[in-house]
């Protein structure tokens, strides 16, 4: 079985006569535990959302236009997306700039386009593409491993959506849209000893980033998560009531429907950002480890694609959209759990909420792309 | 070449490759660190957690503290909080409101206002949970009553909770303010967690302008609660720190004093004292009890006292802005004789009619036929109207504009008086702004008596009156007296520059002209001082509202509909050698300045002036 799953995706698999999936271009176990993931999920946001059969309605149609949009990615060649990488990364750099001009949004953020009675989206996620995208087309243009110059240009690449982002603001999307460029780096052969000056030269500005980047209340959720007990009834209610109720999940959870934090409104947000907490308390430790064993499954079949790539630009590509994929992982459940400040990042495919969903959905159809196109 | 770049081809593969097997280590770091995490919570953790949350939930509870007090500056509380038992409901545990309320009503005495208002507060966006109140202020009984039949009252709390009382209502509801419930808009503004626990807000006055300091420090205690939200353990305490009590300069027997002598008039009174600057007295009427903001307003007295023509919201004393008509007379000469446009022993006499060159128009004194040959002392004793038209017009604007800012005219030299307004102190610009047109000579000469463009609040004018009778020595004029929160302390010793005249000797004799308006055998209020243990020094004033029919001396002739008189207007400190008090006095459409508003200004001061002192200081 393990062997199989592995080698699916081999040169050898498709010899002569391509199977059903492949003609179709979908990655048989990958769409498999997207699936699962994505009804698992939907169990847990019916409990998250008390009992709504509306929300799961809701969701699941974003799931059905996320999978089509994943089909019809995969359909056509890798090739044609490094063609057009350039001008994905385009679009999508004007559509940031256009949301700070007139863009809209609550709380001070100005995150949303709106085209009036035509649609409503955050230009911020097609960067989530478009920049690894851009990327891999730019690094693997001059062979592996970058020398410093083209490091430099990649650099400028990344840097141009990442201010804009950070402009919004918003810290979160632009921290993760660069760590999706930077992987695409740092799988091309970034030497060593520029990623260890790098890694110095961060510690180095945080004391810097702290006096002038980050704004008041990216401030209080800094301090809030080494002290979330200063500000019970504030901005410590969150972590507090999360950890809450993780922990009283315990090893075999509270069961379905059972959990007194989330079905009591302890928990805020219990159906979006912190819909993991919910997942714990109900179904446990046990519960929490086979939905990590899904996401782990995912990222090692993304990890598979990436190294059976058929060329350089398919490699880094696969590569940085998996990786991401993981970081999204971590970043949720580390949020949730008090490890890492709440930077509103949601639970991958879990989460209630459209936009992400149909992105990491697109995301994944490239892969398939890469999986299925192998040879020219 | 082709050989070359297959092996550069496998080279980048394995390249690739190698970086993968990395990236897969750091993932399954990263994923150790996640595993770990839960592990402690769920595993290590768990009973803690446990125990927060399932059967026995752990709540944060806040504690409010407690408002701050209001006194008086010789220690009579103006604000004070009671206990009060009060009727809510957490709308979260009510299956059918309306079957609730009618049996509540069974129990209780509820009003269809307190009914409506429940429901308004009940549709409005609040914290979840909070308990919506029903009936403040429940009797023993009905108390009793309740405790009796709360196994069938699911959601129905009574509650212990201090509330704001004003024990002087109406006289001091402007200058205090009051508070009310934290509605809607400003539960959005508001930091949750300064306010947690806490239902009121300042929203006038004193209340608003101190409400940060008011207000205290939220404590909480944690508590361990059973399913029913009983509590059954108190785990952890914080308590809160209360608000800072603030001592006002306010008097509260001369404030009372005045409020009953507007009796059935609209109109304010300011009294300050000059030296210090502290305001004694600051009020407006017709007024409204500030009590029923903290209870709950009734919706149909509350529409009817809104929609009054009387307007008894308003703060006269602080918003009502008014012409200055005659009481700026004794400014606009003092800075016309120090300027050099007059002299002391210049005379006019115009007959009562003053015309402009080559203008037809004719500025008329309020007596027919005028006074005679009047000087400055004359013209300011008699109210000469003549006399400053033509000295406004010798003066022209700006040096008028000059001395009246001097004296704080058209802006807010207060320091916490809650949203003054600043009345308004013409410049040309000002007009073309405003108006569109330039600035004419005849504007000039309309405000040589305090008619035409300028407003002054009655708190300005008594702000001009305390340094006219400190000889141009300015101080704060403030509420603030001292408080326990020394930070409040830091007040600056005066609110704009000392006066300085080109000859001191002026202010003596500016002084005598407004002795000689209570003293002189013409002084427009000679009949006021009469028989006065101390002497006081004055200025009477008439502000124009309509052109009514008048007699020789000014008087309205006919029967004038109320909202056409004159305002009453009269400034006065005393005593006058060594002043202890300034004040103004303010009554709309009360008649002649001397007639009405003097005779109030004589009882107050006979009030500060003359009364036992009292012990406290």
């Amino acid at each position: 079985m393990l062997s199989d799953f592995v080698r699916h995706a081999s040169r050898d698999s498709f010899s002569a006569t391509p199977g059903f999936w492949q003609r179709i271009h979908v990655d048989f176990y990958l769409f498999l535990l997207l699936l699962v993931l994505a009804a698992g999920g939907m169990v847990v946001l019916y409990s998250a959302s008390g009992g709504d059969w509306g929300a799961v309605t809701r969701q699941s149609v974003r799931f059905g236009v996320g999978f089509l949009a994943m089909f019809i990615v995969a359909q056509f060649d890798p090739r044609w997306y490094q063609q057009w990488s350039g001008a994905l990364y385009l679009i999508g750099v004007a559509f940031l700039i256009a949301v700070l001009v007139v863009g809209s949004g609550a709380k001070g953020a100005q995150r949303w386009l709106v085209i009036p009675g035509v649609i409503r989206f955050q230009p911020s996620e097609i960067m989530k593409l478009a920049v690894p995208v851009m990327m891999a087309w730019y690094i693997s243009r001059y062979g592996l491993p970058p020398r410093l110059k083209h490091i430099l240009g990649a650099a400028i690449l990344l840097a141009i959506p990442f201010v804009l982002i950070l402009q919004q603001p918003d810290l979160g999307t632009s921290l993760l849209i660069a760590a999706s460029g930077v992987f695409v780096i740092f799988l091309a052969g970034l030497s060593w000893k520029i990623i260890a000056s790098g890694i110095v030269l961060g510690i180095g500005s945080l004391p810097l980033m702290w006096m002038f980047v980050l704004r008041d209340y990216q401030k209080t959720r800094i301090l809030t998560l080494f002290n979330p007990e200063s500000d019970p009834l504030g901005a410590g209610w969150n972590i507090i009531q999360s950890k809450t109720a993780i922990g009283s999940g315990g090893l075999d959870g509270k069961g379905f429907l059972l959990g007194t934090q989330s079905q009591l409104d302890f928990l805020p947000e219990s159906h979006t950002d912190f819909i993991i907490a919910v997942l714990s308390e109900e179904f446990g430790f046990i519960g929490v480890m086979v939905l990590l064993a899904l996401y782990v499954a995912i990222v090692i079949r993304g990890m598979v694609i990436a190294t059976r790539g058929r060329d350089n630009f398919c490699r880094l590509l696969a590569g940085s959209i998996t990786l991401t994929f993981f970081i999204y992982v971590f970043v949720n459940i580390g949020m949730v759990s008090g490890l890492l400040p709440v930077v509103g990042v949601p639970l991958p495919l879990v989460s209630y909420g459209g936009t992400s969903i149909v992105t990491l959905l697109t995301g994944f159809g490239i892969l398939m792309s890469i999986s299925t196109h192998q040879r020219v | 070449m082709q050989n070359h770049s297959l092996d550069n081809k496998e080279y980048e593969r394995r390249l690739f490759q190698r970086r993968m097997l990395v990236a897969l280590f750091v993932v399954a770091a990263m994923l150790l660190v996640l595993i770990a995490r839960l592990f402690f919570l769920q595993i290590i953790q768990h009973e803690k957690h446990q125990a927060l949350s399932d059967n026995n939930r752990l709540e944060v509870l806040p504690i409010a503290p407690i408002r701050g007090l209001i006194y008086d500056r010789n220690g009579e509380l103006l604000a004070e909080n009671l206990p009060s038992h009060t009727l809510s409901i957490v709308a979260e545990r009510v299956d059918d409101m309306d079957a609730l309320l009618a049996e509540l009503r069974q129990l209780v005495e509820l009003s269809d206002d307190q009914i409506e208002l429940f429901y308004r507060r009940l549709n409005q966006y609040r914290r979840p949970h909070d308990p919506i109140p029903l009936k403040v202020k429940l009797s023993e009984e009905e108390i009793a009553v309740l405790a009796a039949n709360r196994y069938f009252l699911k959601g129905v709390q009574v509650e212990a909770e201090l509330i704001r009382q004003y024990p002087h209502g109406e006289a001091f509801a402007h200058v205090l303010g009051y508070v009310g419930r934290i509605n809607e808009q400003e539960l959005q503004e508001l930091d949750p967690g300064a306010y947690a626990g806490i239902r009121f807000i300042g929203k006038q006055g004193i209340e608003r302008e101190y409400e940060e300091v008011l207000l205290g420090k939220a404590g909480y205690q944690r508590v361990e609660t059973n399913a029913r939200g009983r509590i059954l353990n108190v785990l952890d305490k914080q308590a809160p720190e209360p608000g800072a009590n603030l001592h006002l300069q306010l008097d509260r027997a001369l404030q009372q004093k005045a409020f009953d002598l507007l009796e059935g008039k609209r109109g304010a009174i300011v009294a300050i004292e000059p030296e210090t600057g502290g305001i004694l007295t600051l009020v407006s009427r017709p007024s409204f009890d500030p009590n029923l903001y903290v209870t709950g307003f009734p919706a149909t007295l509350y529409n009817q006292l809104r929609d009054s023509p009387d307007k008894p919201f308003l703060n006269r004393a602080t918003r009502g802005q008014y012409p200055a008509a005659s009481t700026i007379k004794p400014f606009i000469g003092l800075g016309g004789v120090d300027g050099g446009y007059t002299t002391w022993t210049k005379t006019t006499d115009y007959k009562g009619e003053f015309q402009l060159p080559n203008d037809p128009r004719i500025y008329r004194d309020w007596k027919r036929g005028g006074h005679g040959e009047t000087n400055l002392t004359d013209a300011i004793e008699e109210s000469v109207d003549t006399y400053f038209y033509d000295l406004a017009y010798q003066m022209t604007l700006e040096p008028i504009h000059n001395i009246l800012d001097q004296f704080g005219f058209g802006k807010n030299t207060t320091w916490d008086v809650y949203n003054p307004a600043v009345g308004i102190n013409p410049t040309r610009d000002w007009k073309k702004d405003r108006h569109g047109f330039s600035w004419y000579a005849g504007d000039t000469v309309n405000l040589g008596i305090g008619q035409g463009y300028m407003l002054t609040t009655p708190t300005q004018l008594a702000i001009a009156t305390a340094v006219m009778a400190n000889e141009g020595t300015w101080m704060t004029p403030r509420l603030m007296l001292y408080s326990n929160d020394e930070s409040l302390m830091d007040i600056p010793e005066k609110a704009q520059p000392d006066i300085q005249l080109n000859n001191e000797e002026n202010w003596a004799r500016i002084h005598h002209t407004m002795e000689e308006v209570l003293y002189g055998q013409k002084g427009t209020a000679r009949h006021v001082a009469y028989d006065a243990p101390y002497r006081f020094a004055g200025k009477t004033g008439t502000a124009q509202v309509a052109e009514i029919q008048r007699d020789e001396n000014g008087e309205a002739v006919d029967d004038v509909p109320d909202h056409l008189k004159d305002h009453a207007l009269f400034i006065a400190y005393a005593p006058a050698e060594n002043p202890k008090i300034a004040l103004a006095v303010v009554v709309e459409n009360g008649g002649g300045g001397s007639s009405v508003a003097a005779p109030i200004a004589r009882e107050l001061l006979d009030e500060y002036l003359l009364r036992e002192p009292t012990n406290a200081e």
